[in-house]
This record gives structure tokens, C-alpha cells and sequence, in this order.
């Protein structure tokens, strides 16, 4: 027992050593994920959106089963990959959390107001509706190619605003997304920063959100982070589903097209 | 009027580019909200903020650039007293800090300026980003009233050097004070500061 506890902690300072060598190139969090091996603690929020898919709610006491996500009503599997998309109901080019919302209140009952008062989860706080939903739906296309619409004139004009919104410097810092993720190989502070106007950068990036996040304990949703990036840039808070958050994500996605579906991730 | 061609054709891009520009605003500001003490109108963009916005495949006209950086150098505030250098402990203090303007931050707190996310500066700070050159051994580079100005106009407008720089306007748009400045013109030059300690003779 006791030699076993000295192999325990020979290891464990292997690993902390290990981890402080990365620091230069990485940051500590890559060797952390790498102790996780397939575990994710994400698959608990998976189970939950399932569960949550499947549980009457809101005034019109329905599940969600009927919701269209852009494949068909009910239809799940792959529908995440093929996201954001053009939806003829709405007139419009929606995201996943977009969608869920319009489900939400067409099919349920629900009020937009209440969804939005809270769709992402505060640090510390248990993780939202939302984000159970997202990782669960996201989970089902794990393994498919990245295939956003491109074919509906609203689709590609997404892809044009996207871009636009994604080089816009404004505020008192003028920060735009392109500050930090237009260049290849660089890092803010320790952490490495991918370059979402290439296709490999935006690939490793689109697909693996949403990502349970290690340091707050949650799973987080793209859409949280593209409001995350704005915070950061020192700009108001950006709507859930809005126009500029599809927009971005369209650019992203058709950025990373082609790539394989790999979330929920695990990040730092 | 061949020229005359030529002109409408200008006005016809530029209106269009203008249009589009537009466009991306009017959504961002649909799409967002107000927040603490952040408020919508950080949206609306300065000249140099739409020059710079353009995307990376887009090449920006050299006379406007040029015009743009003049204008960045003649707003340049010098302080009065010719005294541009504070003390470097607290510039290394501003250096580090990374707090400051967003929604999440408290107002009544000192704005940081961050260089460490961008910036190498003290050699045995090992966690610093690479967004910028690596100023280690800034001080090196001198001392003299030329370099403090130059330094000095980097901090308060980099656009004065460089058009598109990804540099924040530390000083031009209020985000830091005279006295961080100068602060950080030490952490930046003094030869006991870290970022010159054993570098500068």
C-alpha cells in the first residue's frame, strides 16, 4: 500500500512537472485534459438536455420532440453540424440556441423574456436549461462533417455579415475579434490563441464547442462564448441568438466546413 | 468626362463600402445591450476605428492612411512638464493588471493596461503573450528626449506610427491616466525596472 501511495505521488509530480514544461507553449490545462483521457464530465448536462428534450413544460405542457432543428420535427442526429441555417417558419438564419428558443415558445408556450433572463449560467452557478440542451443536441452530430447552409441567398449574406462583424474594432480599446484570433501561432498571456480566418484554426476551435470548461465547472455554448469575446472586447452585452451572434457563428462554421464534429470538448 | 466617370464610380464604392460598414453596426446594436456602465454607444466608430475594420483581404487607400496617422500624431498630449517618467513599481502594477471597462469590471477601480497579454517585458515573467513584439530590454534603446516622445506617443496613440496597430490608444482614449502613463514610461525605460535589470548597462 504504502510503496503504491509512493508511485501515486512519483506520479503525480511526474505529471505537475510535466505540466509546468508545457506552461511555455500550452498552458498546464493541455496536460490536466489529457489526465481526463475519454472521460468528459460533460456527459452528465448531455444526459440532462436528453432528459429535458423529453420533459412537458412551459403553458402548453409539451416536450420539445416536435421541435425542427433544420432536418425534419424530432429529428436530432446530425442536426447540430448543419448549423446555423436558413429556417423558412422564422424567415430567418437561426443557431441552435436561436432554434431551441423559437421551439420553446412556439411549441411549449414559453415567453422569450424568461429564456432570455438567464440562458447562460453564472460562474459557480448549476448550468442552465440552455446548455443542457445545447450539449446534448451538439453531442448527436459528434463525428459528422461540418456543414453549415450555404445555399440560401439569408445564409450567405450571414457568412458576409459574420465576416464583417468579425474584423469590426470599436470601443474604448478598439478590439475586434480579428485582434486576437486573425494570426497564427500567437498567445494573450499563456493561452493560445487559434486563428479562426483559417480553415485548421477555425476547425480545432467550431468543433469543440460547446466544451465543458474546467475552470468554472460548466459546460459553456458557443453563443456564450461569442458573448464572452465581446465582454472581453469592452462591448455591451450580446443578445442569445441574435443576428451578429448567428452571423459570427455562420462565419466560423463555414470557416471550419468540413471538419468532424468533435463536442462537447473539454477546455480549460 | 471620362473623370467625371471615374468620380461617380468612387462615390458609388465608397457609398457602398459606407453602406455595409452601416449595416454591421445597426445589427451589432440590435443584437446587443446595454450593461452596467456599458452602454450601446461603443458601437459607433471613430475614423480610424472603420479604417481599420476592414477585412485582411481588403487593402486600405495609403493616402487615407497617411492622413489618419497625421492626424493621431498632431492630437498626441505631451506632458507639460517634460517629466515623463513615474515610478516603474507601479508601471509593472498597470503592466499586470488586466481589468478595466468591461461590463464586468468595477468603474470606481484603476483601468490596467495589460501589457502582459501582448507584450514580453521582464524576462523572468513567463507568462506573457505574443501579440506584440517582445519589449525586454526596452531601455536599451535610450533615454534621450526624442525616445521618451516617441515611447510616449506609442502609449497615447499607436496610430500615429501605425495605422492598423492592434495596440489599444492608451492615452487618446482615456483608458489610461498621465500618472499611469508616465508609470509605465519607467517600468518601460528606468535601467532598475525588471524589463531592463541586467539588460541595460
Amino acid at each position: 500500500m504504502k510503496v503504491r501511495w509512493a508511485g501515486g505521488i512519483t506520479s503525480l509530480v511526474l505529471v505537475w512537472l510535466a505540466g509546468w514544461t508545457a506552461a511555455e507553449t500550452d498552458g498546464v490545462f493541455d496536460e490536466y485534459r489529457a489526465m481526463f483521457g475519454d472521460d468528459n464530465p460533460a456527459v452528465f448536462v448531455i444526459d440532462e438536455g436528453e432528459e429535458l428534450w423529453f420533459t412537458r413544460a412551459g403553458p402548453k405542457s409539451a416536450t420539445l420532440e416536435q421541435c425542427d432543428l433544420g432536418l425534419g420535427p424530432g429529428i436530432v442526429q446530425g442536426a447540430y453540424a448543419q448549423l446555423p441555417r436558413y429556417f423558412e417558419d422564422v424567415n430567418l438564419v437561426q443557431d441552435l440556441e436561436a432554434r431551441l428558443e423559437h421551439c420553446m415558445v412556439t411549441q411549449q408556450g414559453r415567453s422569450s423574456e424568461t429564456i432570455h433572463a438567464r440562458p447562460y449560467s453564472l460562474r459557480g452557478d448549476l448550468g442552465t436549461e440552455m446548455e443542457a440542451l445545447v450539449a446534448w443536441v451538439a453531442e448527436q452530430s459528434r463525428g459528422l462533417p461540418i456543414a453549415p447552409g450555404q445555399s440560401h441567398p439569408e445564409e450567405r449574406s450571414a457568412y458576409v455579415l459574420g465576416e464583417s462583424l468579425f474584423f469590426f474594432r470599436a470601443g474604448p480599446h478598439d478590439f475586434s475579434c480579428a485582434t486576437c484570433h486573425g494570426q497564427e501561432g500567437k498567445r494573450i498571456r499563456l493561452q493560445s490563441l487559434p486563428d479562426l480566418t483559417d480553415h485548421s484554426g477555425a476547425a480545432a476551435a467550431y468543433a469543440t464547442w460547446p466544451a465543458y470548461r474546467i475552470s468554472q465547472g460548466i459546460v459553456r455554448t458557443m453563443g456564450w462564448r461569442m458573448r464572452d469575446c465581446f465582454r472581453q472586447q469592452r462591448m455591451p452585452e450580446l443578445v442569445m441568438g441574435s443576428e451578429a451572434s448567428v452571423a459570427l457563428q455562420t462565419y466560423l462554421a463555414v470557416n471550419a466546413a468540413g471538419a468532424k464534429m468533435a463536442a462537447p470538448g473539454l477546455k480549460r | 468626362m471620362k473623370i467625371l466617370k471615374q468620380v461617380c464610380l468612387l462615390m458609388l464604392v465608397l457609398s457602398a463600402q459606407g453602406a455595409r460598414a452601416d449595416a454591421a453596426a445597426e445589427t451589432l446594436k440590435s443584437s446587443m445591450v446595454e450593461k452596467n456602465a456599458v452602454t450601446l454607444e461603443r458601437v459607433e466608430r471613430d475614423a480610424i476605428q472603420v479604417f481599420c475594420s476592414k477585412p485582411r483581404s481588403v487593402v486600405g487607400d495609403p493616402d487615407e492612411a497617411a492622413a489618419l496617422r497625421e492626424a493621431a500624431l498632431s492630437a498626441v498630449t505631451l506632458p507639460g512638464d517634460d517629466d515623463f517618467l513615474g515610478d516603474w513599481r507601479k508601471g509593472l502594477e498597470v503592466a499586470s493588471n488586466g481589468r478595466g471597462l468591461q461590463y464586468t469590471d468595477d468603474p470606481a477601480q484603476a483601468n490596467g493596461g495589460n501589457c502582459y497579454a501582448c507584450h514580453q517585458l521582464d524576462p523572468e515573467e513567463m507568462a506573457y503573450g505574443t501579440l506584440g513584439p517582445s519589449l525586454s530590454g526596452y531601455g536599451a534603446r535610450g533615454r534621450g528626449l526624442p525616445m521618451l516622445q516617441y515611447t510616449w506617443t506609442k502609449l497615447w496613440n499607436t496610430h500615429a506610427y501605425n495605422t492598423c496597430s492592434h495596440m489599444p490608444r492608451f492615452g487618446a482614449a482615456g483608458i489610461l491616466t498621465q500618472q499611469q502613463l508616465k508609470d509605465v514610461m519607467a517600468f518601460l525605460l528606468d535601467p532598475e525596472s525588471p524589463v531592463n535589470r541586467g539588460l541595460v548597462p
